[in-house]
């Protein structure tokens, strides 16, 4: 079973009469070999790994060895000024939480990627709880994120060292997008049209990563990525249409990536790592011996 | 129509952070090195190359391969403390770093782990992304592959019909060979055979038996590693 677009999946959807997330279960099922139970157990784990790493960067000391993330997600969660009410907040401080995590070291599900794991986390368990979505249906969620991925990582890639940023924090807001508008029952059009919506905000975002660490900016973007996928969702679900068609945005991405320096795809030698101030963290952080 | 991905390649892995090349490839490396001592090691020689030798420390390269000496996969959270776990086990390390070699992948690392029991093993393995890793070189020898079979390494006297001897040890069990890559070194023949399925210690045991036979070592892959589904 193989899909190479996101309008494959539609197809198949329409001709079989599933949705996306059931589609996505059966491509699974059937590529590996495994009983929905298996798949559905799976799922239930990364759900867990995510909803974890949630909770530990919230509750726990998190400041990375090199100092640059210093426990902001708890920061951010108790500040005492919402810019657009409670809920924006505490999504923003779950991605942060779990990209302080995983700059300390401990477990994260990378969705798609370990430098663009707060997304998801932060899309899942905010869902959760605005809008009291049963963990099934969550599950279902990440099916539908899942095809996105599948065709982003087919068209174009989530290499920071292929497509910079915008294959990273862009692929997972667009993932994160897919999710919402399922997950607020919109339909497969709508699906697609909120990832035309996130990668169209992404596009050309460069990985310029300070020190080539996991940390700055990447920590931040995860928290804007988020927004991203609330805001592309909200414009699909209230019927607006991207005009360039998700597929072909997909490609878009692939070009620019293609186009965009090295010096600007995680190899620390341009953009934010290649500042005064950046290069004076990165001699800190690599001075000789350890 | 080729192997497709699975959508656990998409969500996941479940990894320790921060790097999947740095941190989880870096760990499996280190896994597969002790795989192939076959003895509790008392002793490792690191040596970190290219980008591994300039970045180790904030990608905690260091703590995830001595993680993977000590058996734990690249998503137990015992490798955040690893140097202290190995400590209390008394295992023995050295890092050494070697900036800029071109002979090497640009995250690659050698592996030189002594046993308890007086056994060495010496490996070289890359991390290629995303968790991925291959083997490049055990005990000299060039080799290639990603430890995602159940992959026995063979070194051999280059002696006439032993292939033939080898392969038929493992087929009188049922267990077919997916792939077979052999290089040579002077007399010696390394052998590094892909299985569909683990083999028997009753196997190893007859192909060690046979007079020719140097070293074989089972490295068995770690429980899948990008589609764990067991809870």
């Amino acid at each position: 079973m193989e899909f190479n677009l996101l309008s494959n999946i539609v197809e198949f959807c329409n001709t079989e009469k599933k949705n996306m997330a059931q589609a996505m279960l059966e491509y699974e099922m059937r590529n590996k070999h495994l009983s929905k139970e298996q798949v559905l157990d799976g799922l239930k784990r990364v759900l867990l790994v995510m909803e974890d790493s949630v909770e530990q960067g919230l509750t726990q000391i998190v400041m990375s060895p090199s100092g640059m993330l210093n426990n902001w997600a708890k920061t951010v969660y108790n500040a005492k000024t919402d810019t657009l009410g409670p809920a924006l907040k505490k999504a923003t401080a779950r991605a942060i939480a779990v990209g302080e995590v995983n700059a300390c070291m401990g477990k994260i599900a990378a969705a798609p990627t370990a430098g663009s794991a707060g997304i998801m986390p932060a899309v899942l368990v905010t869902m959760m709880e605005e809008h009291n979505i049963p963990r099934e249906k969550i599950l279902d969620g990440l099916l539908v994120s899942s095809a996105i991925g599948l065709i982003f990582a087919k068209n174009s890639s989530f290499a920071g060292s292929e497509a910079g940023c915008m294959g990273e924090t862009g692929s997972a807001a667009a993932m994160g997008a897919a999710a919402i508008v399922y997950l607020l029952g919109g339909n497969n059009d709508q699906i697609l049209e909120a990832v035309g919506f996130a990668l169209k905000a992404s596009m050309g975002l460069v990985c310029d990563p300070v020190g080539g660490l996991v940390e700055e900016p990447c920590t931040t973007r995860n928290a804007v990525g988020v927004a991203n996928a609330f805001v592309s969702a909200q414009m699909a679900l209230a019927g607006i249409k991207s005009l360039i068609p998700a597929d072909e945005v997909i490609f878009a991405t692939k070009e620019v990536g293609d186009l965009m320096s090295p010096r600007l795809k995680e190899s620390a030698q341009g953009g934010l790592a290649n500042t005064k101030t950046g290069r004076e963290i990165q001699k800190r952080v690599f001075k000789p011996a350890s | 129509m080729s192997e497709q991905p699975s959508i656990f390649d998409i969500l996941g892995p479940i990894m320790i952070g921060p790097s999947s090349s740095h941190t989880a490839g870096a760990s499996r490396i280190g896994y597969v090195a002790r795989q192939l001592l076959q003895d509790e090691p008392k002793k490792a020689i690191i040596t970190l190359y290219n980008s591994f030798a300039k970045t180790h420390k904030g990608h905690g390269t260091d703590k995830a391969i001595i993680g993977g000496i000590l058996g734990f996969g690249p998503d137990d959270e015992q490798i955040r403390d690893s140097h202290e776990i190995a400590r209390k086990q008394g295992l023995e390390w050295e890092f050494k770093f070697r900036g800029d070699t071109a002979r090497f992948h640009s995250n690659a690392a050698r592996v030189k782990l002594v046993g308890k029991n007086g056994g060495t093993v010496e490996v070289v393995g890359a991390s290629l992304g995303g968790g991925r890793i291959t083997i490049q070189e055990i005990e000299g020898f060039s080799v290639d592959f990603h430890a995602q079979a159940h992959t026995l390494v063979i070194i051999a006297n280059d002696v006439p019909g032993s292939i033939q001897h080898i392969s038929g040890a493992i087929a009188e069990k049922g267990v077919n060979i997916a792939s077979m890559f052999v290089s040579r070194n002077e007399s010696l023949a390394n052998m590094v055979i892909e299985l569909d399925q683990s083999v028997e210690e009753a196997t190893l045991k007859k192909i060690s038996s046979f007079s020719w036979v140097k070293f074989v070592r089972l490295v068995e892959p770690m429980i899948q590693y990008s589609s764990r589904y067991e809870k």
